[in-house]
Order: C-alpha cells, then sequence, then structure tokens
C-alpha cells in the first residue's frame, strides 16, 4: 500500500545533493525505492533497447498492462502482488509469441497484440470489482507505487535482474542478429522464432518490474523513452546500450528525488524527465 | 540420402546437386523434376519471370523451403547443414531509416551473429573481427558510408554493404537473390565483375538469381531456367535460345542477340521482354 509522502522530508530541497540525499536515505522506505529503482533501470534499460530495436513497444506496453491484472488477482488471492504481476506478465509474453508469430503481417500481430492487451485490462477491471477494495488497488498497480517497496521485493526484483542478464548474456548476439537481419540470421541457423518467444518472456518480466515502479501504464518511460533516447544520440551498439543504462538510472534518481521533495506521484516524475530528455535528443538531432 | 558413395571423388568438386525435385507452395506444385549439378567455383545464374520459384529454389538449397519430393546436396551435405559455409544475400531487403544500426555492425552480423553469447566491443577478438569486417567492406568499395546508421543510405549502398555481410566469412558458397536489383548500369557491372573476381580468386561457387542475364552474361558457366513448373539448365548459349525457352514456356518466344551480345527475350510469358530492353545503350561486346 502507498505509503503517504505528506510532510515526509524532515528538511526542504537544499541544493546541496549530499544532505539531501542523507536526508531522503534517513528513510528505510526512500532506500529501498532507491536500490529497487536502481535494479529496474537498468533492466528496464537493457530489455528496453532491444525492444526499441524489434520495433516491439506495443508487445512491451501490453505485457506491462498485465501486470494490472496480475497484482490484483494477487489482492484477491492474498498471494503476494509481485507474483502476480510477474505470474501474468510472462503468461503474456507466452500468449503473445504463440499468436502472433514474426513473419505474419505486422497488422496481424498488432491484432493479436491488441486483443490481449484489451482481455488483460478487463480482467483486471473484474479482479479489483470482484475485490472491492479501495481505489488504491487500482491506482498503485496503474501508476506505481514505489515507496512501499519492502526488502523481500527488493531482493525478488534483484533475482529477476539477475535472471534476465544471465539469459541475455547467452542469446544477446543472435537475439541481435535476429532482430536486424531475420532472413539472414534464420539461413545461418538462428531460431528466430524461439529467440522471439524467449524475449518476449524476457520482456514480460522486465516489463513487470519497471510497472511497481513506474506503474502500468507508464511502463514507457522506463522500457522506451531512456532506449529511444539513446539509439538517437548514437548508432554504435555498444555506446547506444551503455548510454541507455544510463538515462534510465538518471530519470529514475531524478524521478524518485523530484517525488521526494514536490510529491509528486513518482510515474509522473520519472515520465516527465525520461520525455524530456527524449526531446532534448530529437532537438538536439535537428540542430546537428 | 547417403548412398552414393561410389562417386565419392566426384563428389568432392560438386558444389550443389538436385535430384528430381520439387516443391510445393500452398498445396501446388511451383516446379518438379529439377536436376541440377554444380561444380565448386562455378558461376551460375538462375532465371524466370516473376513468380517462378527462383528465390524458391535458393530457399530449398539453403533447407529454408522443404521439398516435396527428391534430394539436394550441399557442399557434401543434406540442405540446410552447410549453412555456415554460405554467404546468403536474401531478395529485396532493405533497411528503413528508423534502423540505428551502422552499416559495420551489420556486416559484422555476418561474421559472427549466430554464436551464443555476447560482443564485447574491445579486446583483442574484437580488433581481429574489426580487421577483417574493414577489409571486405573496402573490398566491396562501401567504405565511404559503412560507419553510417545503415538505414540512412541509398538502397544501392545498402545492398554493396549486405553484399559484403555475405561474403565476410570467406564462404565457400554465395546465394545471392537479384543482388544487382536495386543498383544503376555502372555499379551493376562493378558488382557482377566483383563477384565473378570473388568466384575465380577463391574458388567460390555462385548462385545468382538475375532478372536481367546481360550483366553476369560474360562470366556465366551455367544458367538455371524456370518457366511453368519446368527446369532447364545448361550453357547460356544452349539454353537461352528461340528453341529451347519455345519448349520451356510452351509458347513462342523469341531471343535476339544484338551486335553487342547482350541477350534480348521476346514474348516471355508474365514478364514481357524484361532482358536487357531496360539498358539499350549498355555495356560493350560481351561474348
Ligand atoms: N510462403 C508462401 N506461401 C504461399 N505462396 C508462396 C510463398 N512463398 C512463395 N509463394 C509463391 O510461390 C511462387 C514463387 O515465388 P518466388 O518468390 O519463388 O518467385 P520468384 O521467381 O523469386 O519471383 P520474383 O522474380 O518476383 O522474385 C509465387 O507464386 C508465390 O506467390
Ligand atoms: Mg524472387
Amino acid at each position: 500500500m502507498t505509503v503517504m509522502l505528506a510532510g515526509a522530508a524532515s528538511s526542504p530541497w537544499s541544493w546541496n545533493l549530499i544532505d539531501d540525499v542523507r536526508d531522503m536515505w534517513s528513510y528505510p522506505f526512500m532506500v529501498n525505492a532507491f536500490r529497487a529503482g536502481s535494479i529496474v533501470a537498468v533492466v528496464a534499460g537493457v530489455v528496453g533497447w532491444f525492444m526499441v530495436l524489434r520495433k516491439q513497444t506495443f508487445a512491451g506496453h501490453t505485457l506491462a498492462i498485465s501486470a494490472f491484472p496480475g497484482a490484483a488477482a494477487a489482492t484477491l488471492l492474498g498471494v503476494s502482488a509481485t507474483a502476480g504481476y510477474f505470474a501474468f506478465a510472462v503468461a503474456a509474453a507466452i500468449v503473445v509469441s504463440v499468436a502472433a508469430r514474426p513473419g505474419t503481417r505486422f497488422s496481424e500481430e498488432s491484432a493479436v497484440i491488441g486483443t490481449v492487451q484489451a482481455f488483460a485490462l478487463a480482467c483486471g477491471y473484474l479482479f479489483v470489482s470482484l475485490y472491492k477494495g479501495f481505489l488504491n488497488s487500482v491506482t498503485a498497480p496503474l501508476f506505481g507505487s514505489s515507496f512501499a517497496i519492502t526488502n523481500d521485493q527488493v531482493v525478488t526484483l534483484g533475482l529477476v535482474a539477475v535472471a534476465t542478464f544471465a539469459v541475455l548474456a547467452v542469446i544477446g548476439r543472435p537475439l541481435f542478429f535476429a532482430s536486424v537481419d531475420s532472413d539472414v540470421a534464420a539461413a545461418r541457423g538462428v531460431q528466430v522464432r524461439l529467440h522471439n518467444a524467449v524475449f518476449l518472456v524476457v520482456l514480460g518480466a522486465a516489463a513487470a518490474e519497471a510497472s511497481q515502479i513506474a506503474g502500468a501504464l507508464l511502463v514507457f518511460s522506463l522500457l522506451v523513452m531512456p532506449a529511444a533516447t539513446a539509439q538517437l544520440v548514437s548508432a554504435k551498439p555498444a555506446v547506444s546500450l551503455g548510454l541507455t543504462v544510463v538515462l534510465a538510472l538518471l530519470v529514475t534518481w531524478a524521478g524518485l528525488v523530484l517525488a521526494y521533495y514536490a510529491l509528486y506521484p513518482l510515474g509522473f516524475c520519472i515520465s516527465s524527465f525520461a520525455f524530456g530528455l527524449y526531446l532534448l535528443a530529437r532537438a538536439g538531432r535537428r540542430v546537428a | 540420402m547417403s548412398n552414393q558413395r561410389p562417386a565419392a571423388a566426384a563428389d568432392s568438386t560438386t558444389a550443389l546437386r538436385m535430384r528430381g525435385a520439387a516443391v510445393e507452395v500452398g498445396g501446388e506444385v511451383l516446379w518438379r523434376d529439377v536436376d541440377l549439378s554444380v561444380e565448386a567455383g562455378q558461376f551460375v545464374a538462375i532465371l524466370g519471370a516473376n513468380g517462378a520459384g527462383k528465390s524458391t529454389l535458393v530457399k530449398a538449397v539453403l533447407g529454408l523451403v522443404q521439398l516435396a519430393s527428391g534430394e539436394v546436396e550441399v557442399l557434401g551435405s543434406p540442405a540446410g547443414q552447410a549453412n555456415r559455409d554460405i554467404g546468403y544475400l536474401p531478395q529485396r531487403r532493405t533497411f528503413d531509416s528508423s534502423v540505428r544500426v551502422r552499416g559495420v555492425d551489420v556486416v559484422r552480423l555476418g561474421l559472427d551473429g549466430d554464436r551464443w553469447g555476447f560482443t564485447l566491443p574491445w579486446g583483442k577478438n574484437a580488433k581481429r573481427a574489426r580487421e577483417i569486417v574493414r577489409q571486405v567492406i573496402d573490398v566491396v568499395g562501401a567504405s565511404s558510408y559503412a560507419q553510417r546508421p545503415i538505414g540512412q543510405i541509398s538502397g544501392g549502398e545498402q545492398q554493396r554493404l549486405l553484399i559484403a555481410q555475405a561474403l565476410v566469412r570467406k564462404p565457400k558458397m554465395l546465394i545471392l537473390d537479384e543482388p544487382l536489383d536495386s543498383l544503376d548500369l555502372p555499379n551493376q557491372s562493378a558488382i557482377a565483375a566483383l563477384i565473378k573476381r570473388v568466384c575465380q580468386e577463391q574458388g567460390v561457387t555462385v548462385l545468382m538469381v538475375a532478372h536481367d542475364v546481360n550483366p553476369i552474361l560474360p562470366y556465366l558457366d551455367q544458367v538455371v531456367y524456370l518457366a511453368g513448373g519446368a527446369v532447364m539448365c545448361g550453357t547460356p548459349a544452349e539454353v537461352i535460345t528461340s528453341e529451347k525457352l519455345t519448349t520451356l514456356y510452351k509458347s513462342p518466344v523469341e531471343v535476339l542477340r544484338a551486335s553487342d551480345g547482350r541477350l534480348v527475350v521476346v514474348g516471355e510469358p508474365e514478364a514481357p521482354a524484361h532482358h536487357g530492353d531496360r539498358h539499350a545503350h549498355v555495356h560493350g561486346s560481351h561474348a
């Protein structure tokens, strides 16, 4: 449940960053928020970089949306919301990868994905109305609630992050090949469909992670915008991937600070910083 | 499949052999009874009208399309098992401007993109790979734009980089599906000559799907002509004649030889008089 932040800051923003950080980190919930936010930023950055390259942002959005019925179902069943997030996002990833094969026409693929998304939202609404719970139980999964992250959740996020990186470390290069040039990759023996399915599951996990910080509706701020910005800045894969992670961390930290001091919702803060950076990168390219 | 040992010595120089091969798409036979034998180091053109099944033929060679009957043996193994040694350029592949990956990265994928793991941008291996990639880009003459995002260079420039990608692993066989497609005439001749040079110097077998045979005509050892579900193979002089094409198409087709050696096929059903007529004023005499 969301911790009310009103009056949480013991002292106002001071421009002395060290003091500010010391102040924020005197609260365990803020320490956890920074820990969770950093883990999520790195995972969402790396996975989002592949997602943007593969033009699968619509699929990513749908998987993030599936976290909402996941959280609602978990609340209804009385199990941990985190488990609900991951179970539903990964299940949606499997449905999308089976139903929308790569190579089918784009319109067909997006129709399948759109159907999954609508169904996920409908299920979420059903679960919430069955629960007859607070409004809060709807807004938290949709818009994020990272100030209520427990130690256990941080550990879960960390474990999922490790698993995600382990998978990407194994399939990274052939996945990149299949993403950029699937025909030739297939001729070279890369299992393009299998890579797509595995990547969607990884994307589902990353979307579920990011949902917990930014919320299912605003997950794009961490999955898409840092990667899109970095790919605008550089066409060198190593540079743009590194830059994606740096940008994701920066917008998350800046968002946490703003949310803490200004008491705006965290999802809004992160999204605004990410959007601002993206606009800057576009403007910069126009000028250059 | 493995019962053709008697001719083992001959096998070692046969790069591609098809016996009684047939392919079906959507339940209908596209072509059948294809018997084809290509020696290592030969330059072979695959010709035919749109929809004749040329691309499907090369996909069958790569094992990407299953045969309905017959068999294909490529570089001594069944189709699909020797693809590590084949450089492949699919038909009409362009990258749109949103692809923010450099030309060198795409070429590099041809070198080791299929290997598990991930690519580190530093270290001894990275340096060696960069050098190999730089050399092959030099060979195709694409150095001046290889560092730019591939979506932002012209179709012809992309095509040169993709040829570099097909060449980068020093393949034993090159399969090129309409590689001259988006090139202007000087570039068509230049790329055709380059491919011939690679074929000759490195003993690479080349299968090239072509719409216009003229830019490659002087280099060809064999042509494979697809029409109406049937196939005809032989030297260009044997196959591209009025009688042979009339038999193949089952309707009157006339092959004219211009004074400079170019061939013009007249009356070809479905793809009307394509060969050569687009470029009436080019190249000196070939034959
Ligand atoms: N996946 C597929 N499903 C159904 N039909 C197909 C498929 N692929 C190819 N075909 C059909 O097979 C036929 C041959 O296609 P192919 O691409 O091999 O022709 P092509 O000779 O390469 O033509 P072009 O000169 O236009 O490239 C066409 O009629 C096409 O419609
Ligand atoms: Mg074709």
